[in-house]
């Protein structure tokens, strides 16, 4: 199987150098693309890729693109920003192959901004990712010298800055328009759409932003063409999927399978549960996706595939939760997340996240109370999509409403024992 | 119009605007908190959410936020349904998760737009257990009192303070649920309209300092509608008084004066109506020493030296109301009426009126908010006409905004406009003496003395008509950036000229009028705009009377002997040697309520009534007559100037109505101000309008000290407005709305049910009248002026530094004499000084802050050298402050030697 995302990473080497990674085919598909390929050439072999964002909401990647305004009457600059905050808690693909492949996504930062005539791109890296700035940095020197970033580059007319930008530490600042708020030295709100940041992104400009690794799909594509990147994949979602597993199994980790593999198969490259614990659920995603229980691992793990069972793949990197740990103090953990990272910004999410939290701190501590679980199925009905400002507080909800719905009893326990009966 | 359903019922709704301002305008109720009629939709506090349906038989809906939704044909909404409802209770429930429910003890109490969108939303009952965040407070200086813990975080203050109003030293600091509003420490807020945020806040957080000095809630108060007595744009306000104190002062809206706002001078200013020191007995001197006296005594004394006079000079004011005015114009005589202006400003004044006489028209702040390009000519309009500094900030970005019209943003979204545009400005020239803080909005600043600001706008004005002469002694530097402005302001759809009194150079305020016709030539929606120094400078010129110099030669040679001075200190006016020589030996008869060196000087002291207690009229910058009404009834001897003024005439005007119609006959361009608000006679339903409010307490205890019978309300016969809780407590006219209040809505925020539609006029259209019609004054217009005929000395910038150049310096707090009593604002003035330019203070081996004795003609001051490193060589300004001897300026003098330490 091909495994374009990660063909060059070895963990015990390390990354490849310029030279390295261009001696493994690296940088033909730029060549080829500011070679013979139009911009919109390179759209369209995008969208007919059928790739869909990888930071989580898996909008098609091409489709985006197309709200670019083209030509020279567009307004300049335009910017594509990389989405390399990863902050969702589970979550570590986009390190995985900013550590270990950099120049995969530089070559996919240069095809991107070239399809939509960015001059500038900023990559936006999570401030904790201090070895992937590092190599980040080495290889955008390399590229430089190289011609592959700069002014015209490779002799084909097209100019690019590449800034990395390292962030102050903030999990709203992957929401992409905090981002941008972020980038202009602004605090990290998002912003209101529309306009969209298409139209009007960072400083006012056509602006496109997308997550590491559907960046770092987009080589393979224009090398190989849309048609081998469907083929990856086994379902209608294109390409390959970085998954990864973290909590109590044989083997945490991260690995590149097809688009589409199932829960079962990612669970087995983990190497199953550990000795002595037992899989209760998982949620599959990152921290803002609903629990699966185990009688899910048959699912699906692509854009649609969870949708029946009330979840969403996310950012396809899953936590498991094991029988020797609570799913109340899980819970919880993830509260407290999301509610210190709330930006403040709208009612629900600034003061409704802290009371759930408190809520699920009271049932630990022994101190719930009848009518509690009231509170907060109200909270996960009330800070639902279009009530709140921006997706932070509906994420945040949804690890609450599938925990309320498989495991609602062990939070009644809490109420009628008096305390987490995990923690005696 | 366009029709939209709300809860099945059609209603007809403005097109293009917002859902939550289509269902205010309606008159229905639905809870907000982050929207703000001027400064638009955030969808942050997510509390005017309201049920969207697709079409009839959608019978689930979405809720949407109605602040950010558009009002398109045939939308359908519930605002009763379930879903919404709970909702918005819900979000409520959450801003009071933290609030410390201390209403009791909040000066917001009772007019709390918090409290009434709880009870709107009828949330009840408090189920949020856990321990409350708190906050350390700030101390924001003098004004306004912070008091965090209460914030529901609906970022209103950020939004106008940094937004709107253009400063830095505030913002919002921290993130989730302990987002914090304040500055980075403690300190007095920097923004010149700090005090908005009282208003602007829909809790206790930002509360007025002052008021709590004298605590009142606003229910006890008893308010008029008022107009702001400290510049001369006429801002409208709410004054509210209790037990004969003036408490505090709010906004009153005006569509097309002040909006929603004002600035701190015209809030905090009013502190002078209760100082102690005021004059408030009426006095006679006997033995060389001034006594208390009766009224009726004061008065038949003024009227012996009155009537045994041997000539009249009735000083009049700029500060006093048309009415008193032409009362003492009516006793003295036309031709012994005089300005009570320093005479350097009211050549000035006489100009600006001659200019807006001429035209092109001058535009209301509204319509300056309006402007998509500006030159600022001579002014520091920050200091001297504050709230014209809050419209142009606003000017500067509608070019930009075109932007937004081209990608159809809606203007009333907020961030995206603001994200679109960013720092983006519309041309903005600032051409003046020293920097100014607008100058930080400019795209031009332009450094120089009057004179070469005059040849700056004369050529600008020849870039615009060729007819018109090259300006002499024209610099290239100055050409290339007349060229560059004149290009702008023929490609702003309305460009604004904006000059005044304030660098006291009547050729500037022509040259202003020279460009603003020129340009009117390529555009006709070109505007003037003219600052005046006082709330009634406009008015007393109108009045017509002769200039304060010839006051005082009349005094000096004897024509007169007996001067009748209305509100206004002479040692303002003229240097003290020539006031003192021109009195000498002559008898004096005084009516103010400051007190003062003339005040002490008075052969005869009447009392006079501050606006609070007066009824009058006053004519603002753009000659809008507006009246203002008494707040309480004098109390003692204190009467309204008119009045002491009639009686002396012998007039005995029944009421302000008939000095109204003396004045309209005697002065028929003056007619019309007659019409400023409704007469006496007035009535709605037949009743005058309560200026007490329905919840007015204790009106039976507040004597009872005294006696236990409640007494009978005061007679007002001069105004449809009552001094008691009993009359109409509805929406009447405009012009007598004391306040904004109505069922469900008791903060300001009743406001939207007094307008026609929000940001709309008030009901019944906007009060105040315009007097001047541009054009009707018959051509006088001065064509052309020269650049260099107004200087008689050096001009900044090719000199020999012999001699420095002095103009003005104005101070928001400082220079306006009645805000000088107001120890809040009084606190926040500068010390006397001279601004030097680095070079002549390193010339004349001055350091900062060091004492000197500058030598103006007849008059020398004690000053500390201040240097102002955006000063051009051989200019400097002389701080205006309230109070110190009066120099007349632009005033040539030699650098200052170093004065005793
Ligand atoms: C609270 C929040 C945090 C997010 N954090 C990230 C992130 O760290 N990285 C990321 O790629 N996308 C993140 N997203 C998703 C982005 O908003 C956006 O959808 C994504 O960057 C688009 O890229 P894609 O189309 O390539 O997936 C976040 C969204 C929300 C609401
Ligand atoms: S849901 Fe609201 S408060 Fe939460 S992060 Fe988004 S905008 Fe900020
Ligand atoms: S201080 Fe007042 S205006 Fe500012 S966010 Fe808090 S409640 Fe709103
Ligand atoms: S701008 Fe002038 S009129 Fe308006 S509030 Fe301030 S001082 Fe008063
Ligand atoms: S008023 Fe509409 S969201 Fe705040």
């Amino acid at each position: 199987m091909d495994k374009p995302l990660t063909k060059n990473i070895d963990l015990a080497r390390g990354p490849l150098d310029l030279a390295g990674y261009e001696r493994a085919g690296g940088y033909q598909a730029l060549r080829k693309a500011l070679g013979s390929m139009s911009p919109q050439d390179v759209q369209q072999a995008v969208s007919d890729s059928n790739l869909r964002g990888r930071g989580g909401a898996g909008f098609p990647t091409g489709k985006k693109w197309s709200f670019v305004p083209m030509g020279p009457q567009a307004p300049r600059p335009k910017y594509l920003c990389v989405n390399a905050d990863e902050m969702e808690p589970g979550a570590f693909k986009d390190r995985l192959l900013m550590e270990n492949d950099p120049h995969l996504l530089l070559e996919g930062v240069i095809l991107s901004a070239y399809a939509i005539e960015a001059q500038v791109a900023y990559i936006f890296l999570r401030k904790e990712y201090v070895l992937s700035a590092r190599r980040l940095e080495q290889a955008l020197g390399e590229a430089g010298q190289a011609g592959l970033v700069g002014k015209n580059i490779l002799g084909g007319g097209f100019d690019l800055e590449i800034h990395l930008h390292t962030s102050a530490g903030r999990y709203i600042c992957g929401e992409e328009t905090g981002l941008l708020n972020s980038l202009e030295g602004k605090r990290a709100n998002p912003r209101f759409k529309p306009p969209h940041p298409q139209v009007s992104g960072l400083w006012g400009k056509p602006t496109i932003i997308n997550n590491v690794e559907t960046l770092c799909c987009v080589p393979g594509i224009i090398a190989n063409g849309a048609e081998w990147f469907g083929k990856l994949s086994r379902t209608a979602d294109g390409g390959t999927k970085l998954y990864g597993v973290s909590g109590r199994v044989n083997r945490p980790g991260c690995w590149e399978m097809p688009m589409g593999s199932t829960i079962g198969e990612i669970l087995d490259r983990a190497g199953g549960m550990k000795q002595g614990y037992r899989l209760r659920g998982l949620i599959p995603g990152g921290a803002s996706t609903e629990f699966l229980t185990d009688q899910h691992t048959d699912a699906v793990m692509d854009f649609e595939g969870l949708g029946k069972y009330g979840s969403r793949m996310g950012t396809g990197t899953m936590v498991i939760l094991d029988d020797r740990t609570c799913v109340v103090g899980m819970c919880h953990n993830l509260m407290k997340f999301f509610a210190r990272e709330s930006c403040g910004w709208c009612t629900p999410c600034r003061d409704g996240l802290p009371w759930v939290r408190d809520l699920l701190w009271a049932l630990e501590t022994g101190q719930g109370q009848a009518g509690d679980l009231d509170l907060l199925e109200m909270h996960t009905q009330q800070l639902g999509p279009g009530l709140t400002y921006c997706a932070l507080a509906p994420g945040a909800m949804e690890p609450l409403i599938g925990a309320l719905r498989h495991f609602r009893g062990d939070f009644q326990r809490h109420i009628d024992q008096k305390g987490c009966p995990w923690r005696r | 119009m366009i029709t939209i359903y709300v809860d099945n019922q059609a209603y007809q709704a403005k097109a293009g605007g917002n859902l939550l301002e289509a269902v205010l305008s309606l008159g229905l109720n639905l809870p907000y908190f982050c929207w703000h009629p001027a400064m638009g939709s955030v969808g942050a506090c997510r509390q005017c959410a309201v049920t969207l349906y697709k079409d009839e038989q959608d019978t689930q809906g979405k809720i949407v936020m109605a602040c950010m939704t558009p009002v398109k044909e045939g939308l359908r909404i519930s605002l009763q349904d379930r879903q919404s409802r709970d909702f918005r209770a819900r979000v409520i429930e959450w801003l009071m998760a933290n609030h410390p429910h201390d209403c009791p003890v909040c000066d917001e109490g009772g007019e709390c737009h918090l409290q009434d969108m709880t009870v709107m939303t009828a949330h009840d009952y408090r189920r949020y257990r856990f321990a409350k965040r708190t906050f350390a407070n700030q101390d924001l200086g003098p004004f306004v009192n912070h008091e965090l813990n209460r914030c529901i975080a609906c970022y209103r203050c950020v939004r106008f303070y940094n937004d709107y109003a253009g400063a830095r030293d505030f913002s919002v600091l921290g993130c989730h649920n302990t987002v914090y509003f304040g500055r980075s420490q403690s300190g007095p807020l920097e923004s010149e309209f700090s005090g908005n945020l009282v208003e602007v806040c829909p809790t206790g957080v930002f509360t007025d300092k002052t008021l709590k000095e004298h605590y009142t809630r606003k229910w006890d108060l008893q308010t008029a509608p008022s107009i702001c007595v400290h510049c001369g744009l006429g801002c409208n306000t709410i004054p509210g008084e209790r037990y004969g104190t003036l408490r505090r002062v709010q906004a009153r809206y005006h569509s097309q004066v002040n909006g929603y706002f004002l600035c701190d001078r015209g809030r905090y200013g009013y502190e002078f109506v209760n100082r102690p020191e005021r004059p408030r007995t009426a006095m006679i001197r006997r033995d060389g020493q001034l006594a208390a006296a009766s009224a009726e005594a004061a008065l038949a004394a003024a009227r012996e030296l009155v009537g045994s006079a041997r000539g009249l000079a009735g000083v009049g004011s700029p500060r006093a109301s048309l009415e008193s005015n032409f009362a003492l114009r009516q006793l003295v005589g036309a031709e012994n009426f005089y300005s009570g202006q320093a005479p350097w400003l009211d050549d000035c004044v006489r100009e600006a009126l001659r200019q807006l006489q001429i035209g092109p028209a001058t535009p209301s702040l509204r319509q300056v908010e309006q402007c998509d390009a500006a030159v600022v000519l001579g002014e520091d309009v920050t200091n001297f006409a504050p709230m014209l500094d809050l419209a142009i900030r606003q000017a500067v970005r509608v070019e930009p905004m075109e932007l937004a019209r081209q990608l159809k943003i809606d203007l009333w979204l907020d961030g995206p406009v603001r994200e679109l545009i960013q720092d983006r400005r519309g041309p903005l020239l600032i051409a003046s003496p020293a920097a100014t803080k607008l100058d930080e909005i400019a795209r031009w600043t332009y450094r120089s003395g009057p004179a070469g600001v005059v040849r700056l706008a004369l050529a600008t004005a020849r870039e615009l008509d060729a007819s018109l002469p090259v300006p002499d002694g024209l610099d290239e530097p100055t050409a290339r950036l007349a060229k560059e402005v004149a290009a702008a302001l023929a490609k702003a759809k309305s460009p604004l000229v904006v000059s005044g009194c304030g660098c006291g150079s009547v050729e500037l305020i022509q040259a202003a009028g020279v460009l603003a016709r020129a340009l009117a030539k390529v555009n006709s929606a070109a505007r003037l705009s003219l600052t005046v120094p006082d709330c009634n400078s406009l008015g007393l010129a109108m009045l017509g009377g002769k200039n304060f110099r010839q006051a005082l030669e009349a005094l000096r040679l004897g024509r007169a002997d007996t001067a009748v001075v209305l509100e206004s200190d002479l040692w303002d006016l003229a240097p003290t040697d020539a006031v003192e020589s021109a009195l000498a030996g002559k008898r004096l008869v005084v009516l103010d309520h400051l007190p003062g060196r003339t005040v002490q000087r008075a052969d005869v002291l009447l009392p006079a009534g501050t606006f609070a207690e007066a009824d009058g009229t006053l004519v603002n910058n753009e000659g809008r007559a507006q009246r203002f009404f008494q707040v309480f009834p004098p109390q003692g001897d204190i009467r309204q100037s008119w009045r002491w003024l009639g009686d002396l005439a012998g007039r005995n005007w029944p009421n302000l109505d008939a000095v109204l119609a003396e004045l309209s006959s005697a002065l028929p361009d003056l007619a019309p101000a007659t019409g400023a608000a409704p007469q006496a006679n007035f009535r709605i339903e037949g009743l005058k309008v309560a200026r007490q409010s329905h919840r007015y307490s204790g009106r039976t205890a507040i004597t009872a000290d005294v006696t236990v019978h409640e007494p009978k309300p005061p007679d007002d016969p001069d105004t449809p407005l009552t001094f008691s809780m009993e009359g109409f407590d509805g929406i009447p006219p405009a012009a007598l709305v004391p306040r904004f209040w109505s069922p469900g809505w008791n903060s300001q925020s009743a406001l939207t049910r007094f307008q026609q539609e929000v940001n709309g006029p008030l009901r019944g259209g906007p009060a105040g009248v315009r007097l001047i019609n541009p054009g009707s004054s018959g051509g006088t217009a001065v064509s052309a002026v020269s650049g260099e005929s107004d200087q008689a000395g050096p001009q900044a910038g090719r000199l020999c530094y012999q001699k420095l150049l002095v103009v003005p310096a104005w101070h928001i707090y400082g220079s306006e004499a009645q805000s000088m009593q107001s120890p809040a604002l009084a606190g926040r003035a500068p010390r006397p000084y001279l601004g030097l330019s680095p070079a002549d203070a390193a010339q004349a081996g001055l350091q900062a802050d060091q004492r000197i004795t500058a030598q103006f003609d007849g008059q020398s001051l004690s000053l500390e050298a201040r240097i102002l490193p955006s000063l051009p060589r051989g200019l400097a300004v002389l701080g205006m402050l309230a109070g110190q001897p009066a120099v007349q300026l632009p005033a040539i003098i030699d650098p200052p030697p170093k004065g005793a330490p």
